[in-house]
């Protein structure tokens, strides 16, 4: 156990470090068990260190989830295993492909395989749901109208939303977006579907929905999936395998029974949502008394 | 004493490093244009959304720029006795200046800032980034085609523009001045060279339709993806587009004219 400076972005702190970084996959699983492996993976964005020396793995076919507080690069990791974003250092591997060092007709080629949902959905304003779903398939395959209708109306019924076809984007909830989004994700049938803060900003019933989808999603269509969210119940209720990072590293790991038995102060803070702890409410100040009496305006 | 000399040196530093940007986005943008011969529907609703949404806009322009070219003209060549060269005066005014720059200034102000707003709308709403991530380049896929579009329009609407204004011309010059109506035409059609003024007018126009949608697309998609990030590239665009038309007019101009 070392002592590694943990905060939200807010409020720096010094607690023990939980947790060595992979444990997703088993130590002497075959190459072919972990759909992604990265090792030593280190990312800044200007000064700021977001990722320092990181290990990390996704088993196949495993819903896994990254969590951790707001401002902790959890989208950011998405983006570096969809090479959105190279690392500073370190390797990205997806499905033994090297993603941090693919040109980019070959980065293409393999996010032909994986699906993305934003945070926001990303839909296409000016298409229709049906058009929207369409798209990567009209794009990457030579398929009939007719075999195209199909294939998006079983899309849009998987995730209950083929009446839906004919809205604009513009027409439709927050959740029904997402869900159009998650559609149009598992178009092309991908390995892996990555999820980022799927849940953000959903009514009760969006949000079940989503839960439920993710895993059936997941388990029906064989997939791969990483679920990047703060939203703790949630997403411990359907992952196989939990990440919890901050400060650049991984905090704790291990199945949602594991870390919910884990005693370290700062993942208890956390997973409990307490709000004050080792990583403290109030950003370090000078004492209150004396910042009042200062003379000043600002 | 040194901290506005490292400023300006870092100013000058980022406006670099921007040039090149917007470079490397113009060669991306030029290494996808096979995509618009494949996907001509997606040429044409650029085409449509530059050019003939903008016709309007050029149109009622161009003719209160020739009226008003005709009422000006007519006052200075009357002073010389030289009233039935107006023609003249305002057909050249048109197809060799006025033409493309006003409609370079309005095609800035009208379909370059809904180009920069669109682009970096879609950026801020992870539009442009959910395509790369179903294997599509968005800048081939979204921005060539916006960039053939102002490319093939801005000529058009310049040549509307100019077309547009002669006939203004004569509404006031030949209809509400009394110029001689043979003379109005004849000495435009003896004077305005073709190759030499028309010709280059167009040219003008092609040069300017490059810039201003270059311009467009580039503060679009360098902006920062907020709300008041695209509102400064917005503003950016009409600007930059605006200053880089009169200064390339004047090279344009001495090139074309300057003998």
């Amino acid at each position: 156990m070392t002592a590694a400076a943990v905060g939200t972005g807010s409020a720096p702190v010094s607690v023990p470090m939980s947790v060595p970084a992979s444990g997703a996959c088993a130590a002497d699983a075959a190459a072919s068990e972990c759909l992604v492996r990265i090792r030593g993976l280190r990312f800044s964005h200007g000064p700021r260190v977001i990722f320092d020396d990181v290990d990390l793995d996704i088993r196949r076919g495993s819903v896994t989830a990254v969590m951790g507080p707001s401002g902790t690069g959890k989208t950011t990791l998405l983006k570096l295993i969809s090479g959105q974003l190279r690392p500073d250092a370190g390797t990205i591997e997806v499905d033994g492909e090297p993603v941090h060092a693919l040109r980019q007709s070959a980065l293409f080629k393999l996010r032909r395989r994986m699906g993305m949902l934003f945070q926001s959905g990303a839909l296409l304003t000016d298409l229709s749901v049906f058009d929207n779903v369409a798209y990567p398939l009209r794009e990457h395959l030579r398929l009939s109208p007719a075999m195209v209708r199909k294939l998006v109306l079983l899309k849009l019924e998987a995730v209950g939303l083929r009446g839906a076809r004919d809205l604009m984007p513009n027409e439709l909830s927050g959740g029904m977006a997402r869900r159009v989004a998650l559609a149009r994700a598992i178009a092309l049938d991908p390995m892996m579907i990555l999820y980022d803060e799927p849940f953000t900003g959903q009514d009760p019933i969006s949000m079940g929905v989503l839960v439920s989808l993710i895993r059936q999603l997941n388990d029906a269509s064989r997939l791969t999936s990483i679920v990047v969210s703060h939203d703790v119940r949630e997403t411990a209720s359907i992952a196989d395998y939990i990440y919890v990072i901050s400060n650049g590293r991984v905090m704790a790991a291990g199945t949602p029974a594991t870390i919910a038995a884990e005693r370290s102060e700062w993942v208890r803070q956390f997973m409990d949502g307490l709000p004050d702890g080792p990583v403290h409410f109030h950003y370090p100040a000078p004492d209150l008394a004396a910042d009042l009496l200062t003379r000043g305006v600002g | 004493m040194l901290d506005p000399v490292a400023e300006l040196g870092r100013s000058g530093l980022k406006a670099l490093a921007g040039l090149g940007r917007a470079h490397l986005l113009l060669l991306h943008i030029l290494a996808g244009s096979a995509e618009v011969l494949w996907r001509p529907r997606l040429l044409l609703a650029q085409v449509f959304n530059v050019g003939v949404l903008s016709v309007l806009i050029v149109a009622v322009s161009g003719l209160f720029v020739g009226m008003v070219l005709a009422l000006q003209g007519f006052y200075v060549l009357s002073q010389f006795g030289a009233e039935e060269s107006l023609g003249v005066m305002v057909a050249a005014s048109l197809v060799r200046e006025l033409g493309p720059v006003v409609t370079a200034l309005l095609v800035a102000g009208r379909a370059g800032s809904a180009l920069t707003a669109e682009i970096g709308l879609m950026k801020a709403t992870e539009q442009l980034a959910g395509l790369e991530m179903m294997a599509v380049d968005p800048v081939r896929r979204i921005l060539t085609p916006r960039f053939y579009g102002g490319l093939i329009s801005m000529p058009l609407l310049v040549a509307l523009f100019s077309a547009v204004g002669v006939l203004g011309g004569y509404f006031v010059g030949v209809g509400l001045l009394g110029v001689d109506d043979g003379a109005f035409w004849s000495q435009m059609q003896s004077k305005v060279d073709f190759r030499e003024d028309v010709v280059n007018g167009v040219i003008k126009g092609l040069v300017f339709g490059v810039v201003v949608t270059w311009i467009a697309l580039f503060q679009g998609y360098d902006s920062t993806p907020t709300s008041a990030g695209v509102s400064r590239a917005t503003t950016r665009a009409v600007v930059h587009a605006a200053l880089a038309v009169l200064a390339l007019d004047f090279v344009l101009t001495a090139l074309m004219f300057g003998n």
